[in-house]
């Protein structure tokens, strides 16, 4: 069952990465054409007879005749993937050479040339997660549109000029020399970081959606451990941060959209598989001489993982973790989540204190997070009107329908109780 | 109870790939829901898009069908109902329409014997 929800997203980017492959990258509108055949022949049959034994398959041979037909239609017009010189022009060689590129083991690297080739470093890196949300996960404009809470005609532009700058580059990127894939990995890896992360702390208010990009980015990510040259220590690292904060997903947003802090959520329901595979990952994560900040943040997600209550959490490892965090790569978030830690091991006074002293604690302003850690700690030291001010600040600057519904609730626990007029 | 045969027009073409995914399951649903009310008499068959048209007395060979999309039969069923009003009434849930295609409801005529 499972497999089969989003088959047709799935499938979507391995087709499109096979066929860009096969038409080339300035064809790319060819392509998208041929995959929407592709799914118009499946949905005509299927409709009827339901979805055959394995649908996969089925869509990927349907793209493969599709693709001849195009190829053998069009190749007089056009000119297809110059890597491929007249192979595809020949009757004789075209059938076997097509038969070839549509290899499980082919279309695997042509996944990952996509990929690649989206997370190109000359592009914004919002411009390269949504070519890769568009092209490789099959998400539409409007799709795209709605993981980043955008307008629709802002992200059409973006597409489009991503896509163009795509077309513009002739070939889709080179995964097979070992020093190309490196110099590029990191950049595909923040990518990959980004879209996961729009998915747990983002602003769409739909949980479905969020889950979502969650599993999509862990997909991709799997997909570059596969590789070889993908299989880093470091790639291992990002693989573990987001298993590890997986698992709390669905106990952090609920069905109804609700937010549930760390604090309130209901640990039981944590999944314990991807807690285990979490720390797998992060094992595998731990050879090499590098520290990147994707290994620190997976180890504060194992510490929080493995503490069965709040207050088992190990706080005094997360402030030094953080502060290695900042260290690597310092910033305002970081430094407060630091102070929450502290809040939590030295006392809600403590915390307080350095929140003040974050030096550019400016930048946080229109971070609703920043404005609720002060509320939490006012009213854990009693200053409950101090607290509310704080949380009608974060109100202000709310995301989302469940951000507010969670401000909301906690500025009506900051309201003194409301008091009895004495009844003579 | 009668017989009838539902002609379906047009098919949907653009759309998210979930969306299209979609739409497939409710087709397979809706399949589904007629199948277990005992209304398929039989389950038909999808056609293929392409074809040729042969024409008149000369029987011209023509590549076909050359219509819009919207108007190529993309397969047809058998149903069994009540009349026809219940034939209509039963076809209004069928997943094509939301994408703009038709359900052409046609009798199938009893020959007396």
């Amino acid at each position: 069952m499972d497999e089969r929800e989003h088959l047709f997203r799935r499938e979507y980017g391995r087709m499109v990465a096979v066929l860009t492959r096969v038409f080339g990258v300035h064809n790319l509108p060819l392509v998208e054409d041929v995959v929407q055949e592709a799914f118009c022949r499946a949905v005509d049959v299927w409709r009827f007879r339901g979805m055959p034994e394995n649908p996969a398959a089925w869509l990927m041979t349907t793209a493969k005749h599709c693709a001849l037909d195009a190829l053998r239609r069009e190749r007089t017009a056009r000119v297809f993937a110059p890597e491929f010189g007249r192979l595809l022009q020949s009757e004789w060689t075209l059938a076997p050479t097509v038969e070839n590129l549509f290899g499980p083991a082919a279309i695997k690297d042509d996944l990952l040339r996509m990929m690649f080739s989206c997370c190109d470093p000359r592009l914004p890196r919002t411009s390269q997660v949504a070519l890769v949300l568009h092209i490789l996960c099959g998400f539409s404009v409007d799709e795209v549109a709605g993981a980043f809470v955008s307008g629709h005609e802002a992200i059409e532009k973006r597409i489009s000029r991503a896509k163009k700058a795509l077309a513009k580059s002739k070939t889709l990127f080179n995964v097979t020399v070992a020093a190309d894939f490196s110099a590029r990995v990191p950049a595909v890896r923040d990518a990959l970081y980004l879209l996961f992360n729009e998915g747990y702390h983002g602003a769409s208010p739909e949980a479905a959606v969020r889950t979502e990009l969650c599993r999509e980015a862990m997909r991709l990510t799997a997909l570059l451990l596969e590789h070889p040259f993908g299989a880093t220590p470091t790639t291992y690292a990002l693989a573990a941060l987001m298993s590890l904060n997986a698992a709390r997903l669905s106990t952090r947003i609920d069905a109804s959209g609700n937010l549930n802090t760390l604090f309130d959520q209901d640990r039981s329901r944590w999944d314990q598989q991807l807690i285990e595979e979490g720390l797998k990952l992060l094992e595998l994560s731990a050879s090499g001489v590098e520290l990147s900040s994707y290994h620190v943040e997976a180890a504060i997600a194992s510490i929080h993982a493995l503490a069965a209550r709040t207050e088992d959490t190990d706080w005094k490892s997360i402030v030094s973790l953080y502060e290695t965090l900042a260290a690597i790569a310092p910033s305002p978030i970081i430094a407060l989540n630091r102070a929450i830690a502290i809040g939590q091991s030295e006392g809600a006074q403590r915390g307080l204190d350095e929140i003040h002293a974050i030096r550019d604690r400016n930048r946080l302003s229109s971070y609703p997070f920043y404005w609720a850690a002060l509320g939490e700690l006012e009213l854990k030291c009693g200053r409950h009107q101090d607290a509310g001010q704080h949380f009608t600040a974060a109100l202000q600057s709310a995301r989302n329908p469940a951000e507010r519904r969670f401000l909301e609730e906690r500025v009506a626990v900051c309201r003194p109780p409301s008091t009895v007029s004495p009844g003579f | 109870m009668s017989e009838f045969t539902y002609l379906f027009r047009g098919r949907q073409t653009t759309g998210s790939p979930e969306e299209r995914q979609k739409h497939l399951e409710r087709w397979i649903a809706w399949f589904k829901d007629l199948n277990a009310q005992g209304y398929i008499k039989e389950p038909g068959h999808p056609l293929e898009g392409t074809g040729k048209v042969v024409d008149g007395k000369q029987k011209i060979v023509k590549d076909g069908p050359y219509a819009e999309a919207k108007d190529v039969v993309g397969g047809y069923i058998v149903v069994e109902a009540k009349d026809l009003a219940q034939a209509v009434e039963i076809s209004k849930g069928c997943p094509i329409l939301e994408v703009g295609g038709s359900v052409e409801v046609r009798p199938i005529q009893v020959l007396n014997t």
